[in-house]
This record gives C-alpha cells, sequence and structure tokens, in this order.
C-alpha cells in the first residue's frame, strides 16, 4: 500500500498518520489536541447536542433557551474541531506523498518555519475571527434558530418549555390576518422610506457640492463648514433636537416658522402622513453632508483641462455638467452611494428616536412610521413576540443580502476584492 | 448676456448657499438658546433668551441620582475609547493578512465578510438580550466593546485591505530582503503608510458607539450604566418638554467636542475613504 494512504488511513485517529513517518512530536501534539478537545468539551458537547436537539423535556430543571445556546456553542466546537480534524488528516496525506515520491522529509526545525510561514496571516488574524465568532456570527446563529422555535411571551423558559416548530412562524406572517397586513404595511413604508429619503439626500449632497464648487463663489470655506455641521453632530442629538422642534405643543416648527407664515400647526408627530414627511426631510438633512463631502473630493480631483477643451469645443455650462461632472462623480461614489440605501433601509434610530415609529396605529404591532428594523425591535423589547422578531429578520436579512450581493457582483470592487 | 446669465446663476447659488445654511443653524441655534433659556418650559422658548441662565447646566453635574450626566459622559468616553483601541488592533491585523498573504479560504472568508457588514449586527438583537442574561453581564460595558469591535471587524477590514492593497507591494519585498519579519515589516512600513485609514477605523470605532442605541438599550439597563444615548433619550422621553432645555445643555456638551473633531478630522475622512472605497 502506499505511504500517502496507509497514512490517512491511521491519522483516523489523530497523530498515529504522524508517527506512521515518525514525525514523533507532531503526532504527539495531534494526539495530545485531540485528548483534551474530548476532555475539556465532553459535558458541553454531550448537553448541547442533547439540548438543541430536544431543548429539554422536564421544568424546571431545563431552560430550553440556555440549552439552544449550549448546543449551538456545541455546534461551533465540533466545527472548529473538524478543522484541526482536517489538517491532521491532510498532514498526514502530504508527508505520505512525499514519502511515495521519495523526497526528503522537513526536518523539525523546518516544518516549524513553514508552520510559521503559512500560519502567520492565521496567527494575526485568529483572534479577532474569534471575536467575531463569539460577537457577530454567533447571535446570528441565535437569532435565526430562534425563528424555527415557539419563543414567545407565553412559552417562555424558565415557566415553560420551548418547541421546535419548524417553519410554522413563516407560516402565520402570511397567514394571520393582523400579522400580514401589518407585515406589508411596514414592509411598504420601509420600501418607500428608503429610496425616498436615499435619494433625496444623495442627490442634496451632490446638488450642494456642485454649487458651492462653482470658481466663482466666495467664501466657500465658510459655506463647506456650515454644511459639513449635520455630519459633525452626532445624529441621535440631532435626531432628538428634531424630536423638540417638532414638538406639537412646544415645537419650534409649529409655534415659530409655521405661526410666522400664517400656517396652521401641523401635528407633526400624531398624523402618520405628516411624521413620514418630516422624518424624510430630517434624513435629507442629516445624510446629505456625508455625499456633500465625498462629490466635493471629486469634484477636486477632476482635471481641469477637461473643462478647458469642453469650453474650447463650445460646450454649455449645463453639457458639461451632464457630460464631465456628472459622470464623475457617479463613477467614484457609486458604492458610497449604495451603502446610504442600506444604511436606510436599516436606519433604525431616526425612526425610534423621533417619536418611537409612532403615531400608534389601532389593532397594530407597528406604528404608523415604523420600518421593519423598529417594528423588529418593538416585537423583541416590548411585546417579546421573539419568534416572530426572528422570523422577520431572517427574511430581511435575505433580501438585504441578496440584493447586496447582486449589486456587487456587477461591481468591479468585489472581484479586485476577493 | 453671457453675464446676464452667470448673474442669474450666481443670484441663485448664494440664494441656495444661504437658505441651505439658514435651514441648517437654526435648530442648532435653537438648542443652543434652548440650553440657556430658564425654567423647563419651552413655550417661551426664544433663540435668544431674555434672562440666560446657566442653570442648567450645573443641573446635569449636580450628579442627582436620576440624571448622572457625568456619569454617562464617562462611561460613553470609556466605552468609545476602548472600542476604537480594539477596532484598530483587529482590523490592522486582518487588513494586512487579507492585502499581504495567500491563504486557503481567504476568498470565503472576505465574502462572509462582505455578507456579514450587510447583516446588520441589529438582527442578533434578540440573542444578545437573551445572551447578557444567561451570561449574567447585563449592564456589562465589556460585553457591549468586545460586541461593537466584532461589528466593526468586518466592514472596517475591506476598508483596511483596500488600502493597504494601494500600497505598493514592493515596499514589503524589498524590506523582506533586507530581513525584515513579517511583523517588523508590518510595523516599520505598512502601518506608518496606512496612518490615513487608521484615522478611518479608529473614528468608526470612537463613533458607532456614540450612535449606537440598539446595542447599548438592550444590554444597559441600570441608570448608572447608560451612555449618552440612552440616557439624553429617557431624558427627553420620560418627561418631553418638561426636562427639553437640561437635555438641551447636556447635548450641547457633548456635540461641541465631537464636532470639533469632525471639523478637523474631515480632510483626512474623506481621502482615506474614497481612496479605500474605489480601490477595495
Amino acid at each position: 500500500m502506499q505511504h500517502r494512504k496507509l497514512a490517512l488511513l491511521l491519522s483516523i485517529i489523530p497523530g498515529f498518520g504522524q508517527f506512521y513517518h515518525r514525525q514523533w512530536l507532531k503526532g504527539l501534539l495531534f494526539l495530545l489536541i485531540t485528548v483534551s478537545f474530548f476532555v475539556a468539551f465532553k459535558d458541553l458537547l454531550n448537553m448541547g447536542l442533547w439540548g438543541i436537539v430536544t431543548l429539554g423535556t422536564e421544568i424546571p430543571r431545563d431552560n430550553s433557551i440556555f440549552l439552544l445556546a449550549e448546543g449551538l456553542i456545541a455546534l461551533i466546537v465540533i466545527f472548529l474541531g473538524l478543522i484541526v480534524y482536517y489538517l491532521n488528516l491532510r498532514d498526514a496525506y502530504k508527508t505520505g506523498v512525499m514519502r511515495d515520491n521519495k523526497q526528503t522529509l522537513y526536518t523539525l526545525r523546518q516544518q516549524y518555519q513553514h508552520v510559521l510561514f503559512k500560519g502567520y496571516p492565521y496567527l494575526i488574524s485568529g483572534p479577532a475571527f474569534l471575536l467575531l465568532l463569539f460577537a457577530v456570527v454567533f447571535p446570528i446563529l441565535f437569532s435565526f434558530a430562534i425563528a424555527f422555535t415557539n419563543y414567545d411571551l407565553y412559552n417562555s423558559p424558565p415557566a415553560k418549555l420551548v418547541e421546535w416548530v419548524g417553519f410554522s412562524t413563516f407560516k402565520e406572517i402570511f397567514t394571520v390576518d393582523i400579522w400580514r397586513s401589518t407585515f406589508f404595511d411596514v414592509l411598504a413604508w420601509t420600501v418607500v422610506w428608503t429610496i425616498v429619503a436615499s435619494t433625496l439626500q444623495v442627490a442634496l449632497g451632490i446638488f450642494l457640492a456642485v454649487v458651492v464648487n462653482q470658481k466663482e463663489i466666495r467664501f466657500k470655506k465658510l459655506f463647506r463648514t456650515i454644511l459639513v455641521l449635520p455630519w459633525a453632530v452626532p445624529g441621535f442629538v440631532t435626531i432628538l433636537i428634531f424630536a423638540g422642534l417638532f414638538n406639537d405643543s412646544f415645537g419650534a416648527v409649529n409655534n415659530d416658522i409655521l405661526a410666522a407664515l400664517g400656517i396652521d400647526a401641523i401635528p407633526w408627530l400624531t398624523d402618520p402622513n405628516w411624521s413620514r414627511f418630516a422624518l424624510i426631510m430630517m434624513q435629507g438633512w442629516l445624510g446629505f453632508p456625508y455625499i456633500f463631502l465625498v462629490t466635493t473630493g471629486v469634484l477636486q480631483s477632476i482635471p481641469e483641462d477637461l473643462y478647458e477643451a469642453a469650453t474650447i469645443d463650445g460646450a454649455s455650462a449645463f453639457s458639461k455638467f451632464r457630460h464631465i461632472t456628472m459622470p464623475m462623480i457617479l463613477l467614484s461614489i457609486s458604492p458610497i452611494i449604495i451603502t446610504q440605501f442600506t444604511f436606510n433601509f436599516n436606519n433604525f434610530n431616526i425612526i425610534y428616536l423621533f417619536n418611537a415609529g409612532g403615531p400608534a396605529v389601532p389593532d397594530s404591532t407597528a406604528g404608523g412610521t415604523d420600518i421593519l428594523v423598529s417594528w423588529i425591535y418593538k416585537l423583541t423589547m416590548q411585546s417579546s413576540q421573539y419568534a416572530l422578531a426572528a422570523a422577520l429578520t431572517i427574511m430581511l436579512s435575505v433580501v438585504v443580502v441578496s440584493i447586496a450581493l447582486w449589486q456587487f457582483r456587477k461591481s468591479s470592487t468585489f472581484k479586485e476584492g476577493a | 448676456m453671457r453675464n446676464r446669465s452667470r448673474l442669474i446663476r450666481l443670484t441663485l447659488s448664494y440664494g441656495v448657499l444661504i437658505v441651505m445654511s439658514i435651514m441648517i443653524l437654526y435648530p442648532l441655534a435653537w438648542t443652543i438658546g434652548a440650553s440657556f433659556n430658564p425654567g423647563n418650559s419651552l413655550i417661551s422658548t426664544s433663540i435668544i433668551p431674555k434672562n440666560p441662565t446657566l442653570a442648567h447646566y450645573k443641573e446635569l453635574f449636580e450628579g442627582s441620582a436620576s440624571l448622572p450626566y457625568g456619569q454617562w459622559y464617562v462611561n460613553s468616553v470609556k466605552i468609545s475609547f476602548f472600542t476604537m483601541v480594539g477596532a484598530i488592533i483587529s482590523v490592522s491585523f486582518t487588513g494586512y493578512a487579507f492585502s499581504r498573504f495567500r491563504f486557503k479560504g481567504k476568498k470565503n472568508t472576505l465574502t462572509v465578510f462582505l455578507l456579514l457588514q450587510m447583516i446588520p449586527q441589529f438582527s442578533a438583537l434578540i440573542a444578545l438580550f437573551v445572551l447578557a442574561q444567561m451570561l449574567d453581564m447585563v449592564n456589562s460595558h465589556w460585553l457591549l466593546i468586545l460586541l461593537y469591535i466584532g461589528g466593526l471587524i468586518p466592514m472596517n477590514t475591506y476598508l483596511m485591505k483596500g488600502y493597504m492593497d494601494s500600497i505598493p507591494m514592493e515596499l514589503d519585498e524589498s524590506a523582506r530582503i533586507d530581513g525584515a519579519s513579517f511583523t517588523r515589516t508590518f510595523w516599520q512600513i505598512i502601518m506608518p503608510l496606512s496612518k490615513p485609514m487608521l484615522a478611518v477605523v479608529a473614528m468608526n470605532g470612537f463613533t458607532v458607539p456614540l450612535g449606537d442605541f440598539v446595542l447599548s438599550s438592550v444590554i444597559l439597563r441600570k441608570t448608572e450604566a447608560y451612555t449618552l444615548p440612552i440616557g439624553l433619550f429617557n431624558l427627553v422621553n420620560e418627561v418631553m418638554g418638561a426636562s427639553y432645555t437640561t437635555f438641551a445643555a447636556g447635548a450641547i456638551l457633548i456635540s461641541i467636542p465631537i464636532a470639533i473633531v469632525f471639523l478637523l478630522l474631515q480632510r483626512n475622512f474623506v481621502s482615506g475613504l474614497t481612496t479605500g472605497g474605489t480601490k477595495g
């Protein structure tokens, strides 16, 4: 039998393939890792796997949600273990190939250097990956898992057990009347909000950058500083300020501005349509300076001779703008424009801090200006509809990710980047 | 003819700029005015108060149990600072690894990063809500800091990698030929040249906790543990109107330092971002 096959077969028990190659130290290392893996995680694996399948069988001994979390941790640990196992198999096989080809094997020192060289990127990014696993990947998996359970106010530990219910929560979103109508109302407003608010802030930002950047405009520095102020002041502060300004009883918008113009007070916070209008205007105010800044950078980098050449050819100011300025801007900032849309799609802060997604709508858990994310927040924090919130989260993530992937595949950024 | 159209264009331009400036300055000026306005009520607020008072600023630092503004400030600065440091360390390493090395799983990891940056950390809300209780880390600032750093890694790794890709590989190679180790090359060549992007990452790290309301409101439940966003939100909302003037004073004190830093660093920020954005 070839060395490679025999070694591969032997390393089904980690380390033995290496022993076969007389690489004692390395073999011992693999064996040690395996043994300590099982010793350290025996209970976790046992308990976790049982827990994630059954979600507990006895009250009050078992807490389904804790069991679910343990189960997921067990799965992650198993996944990491499998990677080490794979490395073990691969190492034994590769060394086997070298023996089959009658090459001299690496010395211990060479192996050490090889590992150091190959392993360097893993070594330096390892801690960050672990953190990512703990802080981002695990919570997301956990949320996703909850979507397939019946976890809510009435089925929650420690008083009750939680059970796996498959796709029934997803089905209910579309079959239970009140959920369906709420879902589609919220979705429709989310889409309108995302498109209108993002377009407004992008258009305003580009327009103002072009205006300020005209050669004849004086006090450029002053205007630029004023125009980027909304970006420089922390967003949550400005939103809360606006909440005060638009306040129905004491807000300056009604009391000072509209009164001065002789217009009757408008119910900004209590009428959904006026609330929506105010939100879109505010997002325009908050969001344009960033686009303004980036566009200004682009404008300053467009070579002057392009415009001179166009002037010689007799181009009007407008056609110069259309054929030189605009394409240059769009080319450079299109990735940033896309991020504005995804940002607003998930723009929880402005919706929630302004009037908590209100005004309240009768027979609905979502308020008149709630977008999907703020609705999910309320479902989780206020009405304890965990499974429903998680199911919505999944649907939302799938939509965002597929749009983003589709977009990134088209742009060269992704191809070069990966 | 030519002159006249120019005149119209300029008049319109100045008109637009002045209107925009007023729209931007008005809310800010109104807040400043409110913060000096005596009493709690805003009914009689004007931009220039008739009897300006510093009472609201004093109230913030009296340290009453329901309004520990100083404590919130310290909490926010602490969380922002450690998030920034953590983000810089982890992202410069991952950026270096992704920019300079070919290793197994690199392409897949980058795709996963891309996906993770699309899925808002928000979607883990329910999990964090449960986990904080399970780990008995409700009100823990360190848990929050770790979550922020983790959330910052994917996006900022992309930015960092893109920026480092624009540093010529020949520089590393010649350093390697001269016998420098990877780590030394990283510290002495890559890091100094990546300063503009490091500034961007630092700024992202510092501002994310200040802009976050969701994660912090899930994890921090005690008034003393609050950060400024939650603290001020509750201040405004619990008795809307009643303490709006105090909120205004609190808002001014947090906005001014941040606005100054942003205005000073804006050039760095934009150049770093556009370079990273187009190249990576």
